[in-house]
């Protein structure tokens, strides 16, 4: 094994949106969310782990995103990541998928000798599903996704079991190729005590005064950063304007009034809710 | 106005999926109105068993691609047959099911065309916009279904879509368009064959919602995998099917097929009856489309009761066994 690169993004933590989540004009308050790690990337970021371990390889990390999506790089990290590189530039900003398949795919190109790339099946901010089989489309490689279980591996191939809809298929692959990990897959390894001291300063190299700059580059907790034009990549297919969708409006989801009748609960309440459920059972069948 | 459809067929039982045939229909009010038409892209081993279906929801052709190396998903070799289909067609519109087959295939396509692909639409029509005439709008839930977002694709054709089963209807009246089967021929390449399918293991479905007129589903507020029980006996009385909401699927109570709402099934039967189920916005879009919803739940202001048609505020443990008693009176 060669290298193998994880694709990982920092999302809003869209389980636990709060009341002041939504703005007054129905836009999403993305200050008032904690912004966490993808939970499916980190069963990408596990199993990419679980094959180094066994036979060997370079797990690297890579994000698009803003600079404070170096955080989730940072408890790569922690993980057992031997490297991660952040990708920001302010004209990435407002890609949509083929913008952003287009940014992962060329750094991919130029990482080199990638064996394998891991995604998470999903980012719960859009759920859409379709960064992962995007760059698989442009770096050329098989696709397998909803992976639910690594079954075997060598420097070969892998076995690993889809999640189809009706049926579960027992899938060989040679490599190159691109999985799409959902969270069936394993259970995420907590951070690593020792790496944590190791890192724990690990930040953008911005973020060191210069007096520091020398000890971090030194202990490499300096987090790499490219940009579009250390990339060399073509502006028109980035961010806003090298996406095809655009939104057009956004609304907050509010309640509907129904026409309710309430029931009491005594004994006589619930007989004629039976009744009143039979009715609607009597039309029904 | 054309589009295309994505035509895919339930590996298991060799028949059309309901949400291609619920495409088609949408399609064709989206393509109608417009002069154009709605033609079909099927790739596979063998053709569905009942594709005619397809003719009387509006589809005027059905362009196929057989070959038996396409009895398991070749990701890549699906992908070039669809985008050479999509391309001597030249569509507007291409859409697709939101399944585990489709969110596999419409992005590498999406890819290759170079064009927008919206995913888990629960609208789409088509208006004027600016200058550029008329186009799809396309609207979707995201942010964990707490926004409605609606996208276009202005300047890029085909607009792409994907829609999940169960979110459009079906129409009354059947339509009566000539069946018109065509073969596509393209050069198979050996090279788009990946993956080797070393077996495949059918899962036994154990819930049908698409047949249910009558859906009973638990919520956290049944308390205990054991109490579950109380919603199965009441699913059996009115011969209805269970339910459950993410949060009985967590605790363990109800397995995973059971579940409704954004991440589970959608559903839309006569009627519906949430026990113990709060009622958050990721479970809603999974029912709220149901004809009659009854809500038992003790806590009044559950949002349920925002959209319930007839409600109970109290406790489920004392509530539903008092039902089936009279439920068993009234036979
Ligand atoms: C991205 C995302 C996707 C999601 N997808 C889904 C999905 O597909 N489906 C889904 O359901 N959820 C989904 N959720 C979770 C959803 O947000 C809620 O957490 C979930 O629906 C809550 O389930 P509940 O109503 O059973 O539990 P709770 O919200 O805990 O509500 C339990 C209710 O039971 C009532 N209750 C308690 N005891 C009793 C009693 N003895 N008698 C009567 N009533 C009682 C309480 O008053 C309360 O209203 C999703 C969340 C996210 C972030
Ligand atoms: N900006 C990004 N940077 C790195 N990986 C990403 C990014 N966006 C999406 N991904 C990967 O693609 C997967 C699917 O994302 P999505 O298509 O947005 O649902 C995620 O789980 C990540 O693995």
């Amino acid at each position: 094994m060669q290298k193998i690169v994880v694709l990982a993004k920092q999302v809003p933590d869209t389980a636990n949106i709060t009341g002041n989540a939504m703005k007054e004009d129905g836009t999403v308050n993305r200050a008032a969310l904690p912004a966490i790690f993808n939970p499916e990337d980190l069963n990408a970021l596990e199993m990419a782990l679980t094959i180094k371990d066994k036979i060997g390889g370079e797990v690297i990390v890579i994000t698009m995103g803003p600079p404070k999506a170096a955080e989730i790089l940072k408890h790569s990290l922690y993980m057992g990541a031997d490297r991660v590189m952040l990708i920001t530039d302010r004209k990435f900003a407002a890609a949509d998928t083929l913008a952003t398949s287009y940014v992962l795919a060329e750094t991919i190109k130029q990482i080199g000798n990638v064996d394998l790339v891991l995604a998470g099946r999903q980012a719960i901010d859009g759920d859409t599903a379709q960064v992962g089989p995007q760059v698989a489309d442009k770096i050329g490689f098989n696709q397998i996704t909803y992976v639910s279980a690594l079954k075997e591996f060598n420097d070969n191939y892998l076995i690993v079991e889809r999640d189809g809809e009706v049926q579960t298929e027992v899938i060989k692959t040679g490599y190159p190729a691109l999985l799409t990990i959902t969270s069936q897959v394993n259970t995420p390894r907590y951070p690593n005590c020792r790496r944590m001291l190791q890192y724990f300063r690990a930040d953008l190299r911005e973020n060191f005064s210069d007096s520091d700059k020398l000890a971090a580059e030194a202990n490499v907790w300096v987090i790499p950063t490219l940009s579009l034009d250390n990339l060399k990549l073509d502006e028109d297919r980035c961010g806003l304007k090298g996406s095809p969708t655009k939104v057009h409006k956004i609304k907050s989801i509010m309640l509907k009034g129904g026409d309710l009748k309430i029931y009491g609960t005594g004994q006589t309440d619930i007989k004629q809710l039976v009744r009143d459920i039979m009715k609607v059972y009597v039309e029904v069948n | 106005m054309k589009s295309i459809v994505f035509i895919e067929k339930n590996p298991v039982t060799g028949k059309l999926r309901n949400v291609s045939i619920e495409l088609t229909h949408k399609a064709y009010t989206l393509s109608n109105p417009l002069k154009g038409e709605v033609v079909g892209v099927f790739a596979g081993d063998a053709l569905p068993g009942n594709s005619d279906e397809l003719f009387r929801f509006g589809m005027s052709r059905l362009l196929y691609f057989i070959d038996a190396r396409l009895k398991h998903l070749h990701s890549i070799a699906f992908k070039h047959i669809f985008v050479e289909m999509i391309r001597s067609e030249e569509p507007d519109i291409v859409l697709f099911g939101a399944t585990h087959t489709g969110r596999d295939i419409a992005p590498l396509i999406a890819s290759s065309l170079k064009t927008g692909l919206t995913a888990d639409c629960t609208q789409l029509y088509i208006k004027d916009y600016k200058d550029k005439g008329k186009i799809l709008y396309q609207v979707r839930p995201a942010f964990g279904g707490n926004i409605l977002a609606t996208i276009i694709t202005p300047d890029h054709r085909p607009m792409m879509a994907s829609v999940r089963e169960g979110v459009m209807l079906l129409p009354e009246e059947r339509l009566n368009h000539p069946v018109k089967m065509e073969p596509f021929t393209i050069d198979f390449d050996e090279s788009w064959v990946k993956s080797e399918f070393l077996s495949v293991i059918p899962k036994v479905k154990k819930v049908d919602f698409g047949s249910a007129n009558i859906i009973i589903s638990g919520g956290a507020g049944v308390g205990s995998a054991e109490n579950f029980r109380l919603i199965r006996d009441l699913a059996n009385a009115l011969k209805g099917e269970v339910g459950a909401s993410r949060a009985a699927v967590d605790f363990g109570f109800a397995e995973k097929d059971h579940q409704i709402g954004q991440t589970g099934s959608v559903v839309r039967p006569k009627l519906y009856i949430a026990c113990g189920i709060s009622g958050q916005i990721q479970h809603r879009a999974g029912m709220e489309e149901s004809q009659k919803i009854i809500a038992i739940n003790k806590d009044s202001e559950a949002p349920i009761f925002n959209i319930a048609h007839m409600g109970i505020v109290g406790d489920l443990n004392e509530i539903i066994p008092v039902m089936l008693r009279y439920l068993k009176e009234e036979g």
